[in-house]
């Protein structure tokens, strides 16, 4: 039979099959971070299993993490509690860390790419939805939970079966000011949030082999958004040179072997899908989200729908936000610029070239959190500091920040944020905040304003 | 884990659809680093008011529903992987969560953790929240070695992954099955890397 991409890696990596069970996967990279490890950890310490394969393991601090004063000690102690254990554990294990004031720190999803720890055809885990955004090496990456976490500690594999796979086609030409922020969000918004459940997606279309990879990974890290266990995106010469040269990426002539393997990660062509949609780049216009779950979003010159039920109702009511409704004019007093899906060195340049020579609007608190600290030192060696700080936007350090508000960054209640992450579930940005999902260029340009504008205009 | 062969008691209704795991234990909650005490804080923004008053309209804290049966709205339990959603849940009493969807993540983590997800078709959703909110008394019998569902409204039958199923009723789980395997695993390894 003809396979897919997913299949061929999948295939790969199988060390067994339970009759009429699951599979045992065999896990290439273990990804872990503060939040989802400690009880997977304190589980196998009492059932005296030792972890596996610590060598396969990298662990960041991102979460909790705050983005100012990194050098000084954590003051929220429960936070500070949690990364206490995360070093002690890595230590007692052997496992490779990179803690907070590292070189390599920064969001989980962020790092490893940018360390050559993701490469093509690899199969990842890690104690977070969006690990899916690694798929955009064409490598099987997807969230786990915690007793997963402890299964690949005790073991470097887990019992899985195979997803169904399904594929989104976008073809044509992109309209300008479209970010590949968009295009993740207009897939959401016609598929709606659990079309992928049981899935794993595959990207495909001359949209996706024209992205960079950091826009790969935007759009694979929103997979999760549609309800999918990940994306995925063929390999190919971007993507092998994005690897080539990272710290961790094979060298010499084992990338090139690495290269001919690689290439040969592309779904057959009559490879079948349990199922199939195509959209046409032509129709993607800057998107925002009205509602709190990413599914629901419009284009900005469109108006809320009107939908007669329960949630939906509930839903714009914690927005307070009208059927039928336009957002553009709407005030807007925050901004972010961050998170897994939009914190890479092209999102901060996009934001950058759109404001340079602008001010923020006086309402506006514009944050700015780079997704590591390789990224933090790009924004300062290309001088991108310089016009963030003239005009007014806050940068601050490295982390998962404003996200999902674990640390201080909170949006106070009651108000509108503009922001690049990718959930707008109630209270994700802090208790009562209200998120509306955005690519980096509508964020800035919220930010400049003090509300949301049709962007398209300003650039004709 | 503890053994699950079949369950009869009341339920819960909590119609709301598209529950996140946000709402089932938000992220402010995530900071312990084990898992004990996270069923007192589940669904924390629901059952309590700002001020930390009691939201007395909200269903756990009406007092005529009562048990470890939980019903919910379509599409419990996406969002983020975070198996605190399931600890929660469990910690709070629940054995069993019943809607017509269940996000992915959500329901291998309840599984781990011995916690069952029902999945039954919207009109039997629809029927058994009516049931149980015009009789919050109504038993609700789940037998997970026959695969089934019943109560006054009828019988409906229920998926559950065959591996998954052996694991809750016998109470053990896949880290004791993994390592059972470990010298295949080591054969892969060496014949793969
Ligand atoms: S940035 Fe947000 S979505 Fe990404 S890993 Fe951190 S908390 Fe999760």
């Amino acid at each position: 039979m003809r396979k897919t991409l997913f299949d061929k890696v999948w295939d790969a990596h199988v060390v067994d099959t339970i009759e009429n069970g699951p599979q045992i996967l065999y896990i290439d990279k273990h990804l872990i971070h503060e939040v989802t490890s400690p009880q997977a950890f304190a589980e196998l310490e009492e059932r005296n299993i030792p972890i596996a394969r610590p060598d396969k393991i990298v662990a960041t601090a991102d979460h909790n993490t705050p983005t100012i004063n990194q050098h000084l000690p954590i003051k929220d102690e429960l936070s500070r509690k949690q990364l206490e254990q995360l070093t002690a554990n890595c230590e007692k294990n052997n496992i490779t860390l990179y803690g907070l004031g590292h070189e390599n720190n920064g969001i989980v999803h962020v790092i490893a790419p940018e360390l050559g720890i993701t490469q093509p055809g690899m199969t990842m885990v890690c104690g977070d939805s969006h690990t899916s955004t690694h798929g955009a090496f064409g490598t099987i990456a997807f969230g786990i939970g915690t007793s997963q976490v402890a299964q690949v500690f005790a073991s470097q594999c887990l019992l899985l079966r195979k997803p169904k796979k399904m594929r989104v086609n976008v073809n044509g030409k992109l309209n300008k000011g479209v970010l590949p922020k968009d295009v993740i969000l207009y897939i959401i918004s016609k598929l709606g949030t659990n079309s992928g459940t049981g899935y794993f997606c595959e990207y495909a279309g001359n949209v996706f082999e024209e992205m960079s990879m950091e826009g790969r990974m935007t759009v694979c890290n929103m997979s999760i958004e549609m309800g999918a266990r990940g994306g995925m995106i063929a390999p190919d010469e971007t993507t092998f040179e994005y690897v080539n040269g990272k710290e961790f990426a094979p060298k010499g002539d084992d990338f090139d072997e690495k290269v001919a393997y690689w290439k040969t990660l592309v779904t057959d062509n009559d490879a079948v899908f349990d199922k199939e949609y195509s959209f046409d780049a032509i129709d993607i216009k800057p998107m925002l989200t009205y509602g709190t779950n990413p599914g629901m979003g419009i284009n900005v010159t469109e108006n809320i729908p009107s939908e007669n039920s329960e949630s939906f109702e509930k839903s714009l009511n914690y927005m307070n936000f009208k059927k039928g409704e336009s957002l553009i004019d709407k005030q807007i007093n925050y901004v972010f610029i961050g998170s897994c899906t939009n914190s890479r060195i092209e999102d901060f340049r996009v934001a950058a070239n759109y404001i340079q020579g602008k001010q923020k609007a006086q309402n506006v608190n514009a944050w700015l959190v780079p997704g590591s600290q390789k990224v933090a030192k790009q924004i300062q060696e290309e001088g991108l500091q310089t016009i963030f700080e003239s005009a007014g936007f806050e940068l601050r350090e490295p982390g998962c920040s404003a996200c999902l508000a674990m640390n201080d960054d909170k949006i106070p209640e009651g108000e509108y944020c503009v922001s690049t992450s990718n959930r707008n579930f109630e209270g994700r940005q802090g208790q009562g905040a209200r998120t509306i999902l955005a690519s980096p260029l509508m964020a800035a340009a919220t930010a400049v304003e003090g509300k949301i504008i049709d962007i398209t205009k300003n650039l004709n | 884990m503890e053994k699950f062969v079949k369950l009869v008691d009341t339920a819960i209704p909590l119609s709301t659809e598209n529950i996140d795991t946000d709402q089932i234990i938000p992220a402010r909650f995530l900071k312990a680093t084990d898992k004990k005490g996270f069923g007192d804080n589940v669904f924390r923004d629901w059952r309590f008011h700002k001020d930390g008053t009691v939201n007395q309209d909200f269903v756990l804290n009406d007092e005529r529903f009562k048990g470890s049966i939980l019903v919910a709205g379509d599409n419990f339990g996406c969002g983020s992987s975070r198996e605190h959603a399931a600890w929660a849940l469990v910690g709070y009493g629940f054995k069993v969560i019943v809607s017509s969807f269940f996000a992915d993540i959500f329901k291998g983590n309840a599984l781990n953790n011995g916690l069952l997800p029902v999945q039954v078709s919207e009109e039997y959703l629809k029927s058994l929240l009516n049931l149980i909110q015009t009789n919050p008394k109504t038993r609700v019998t789940i037998d997970l070695e026959n695969q089934f569902i019943s109560s006054e409204i009828g019988k409906a039958a229920f998926e559950i992954d065959p591996y998954k199923k052996l694991c809750m009723i016998n109470g053990y789980d896949d880290i004791d099955f993994l390592i059972s395997k470990k010298e295949k695993i080591t054969a892969f390894e060496a014949e793969n890397y």
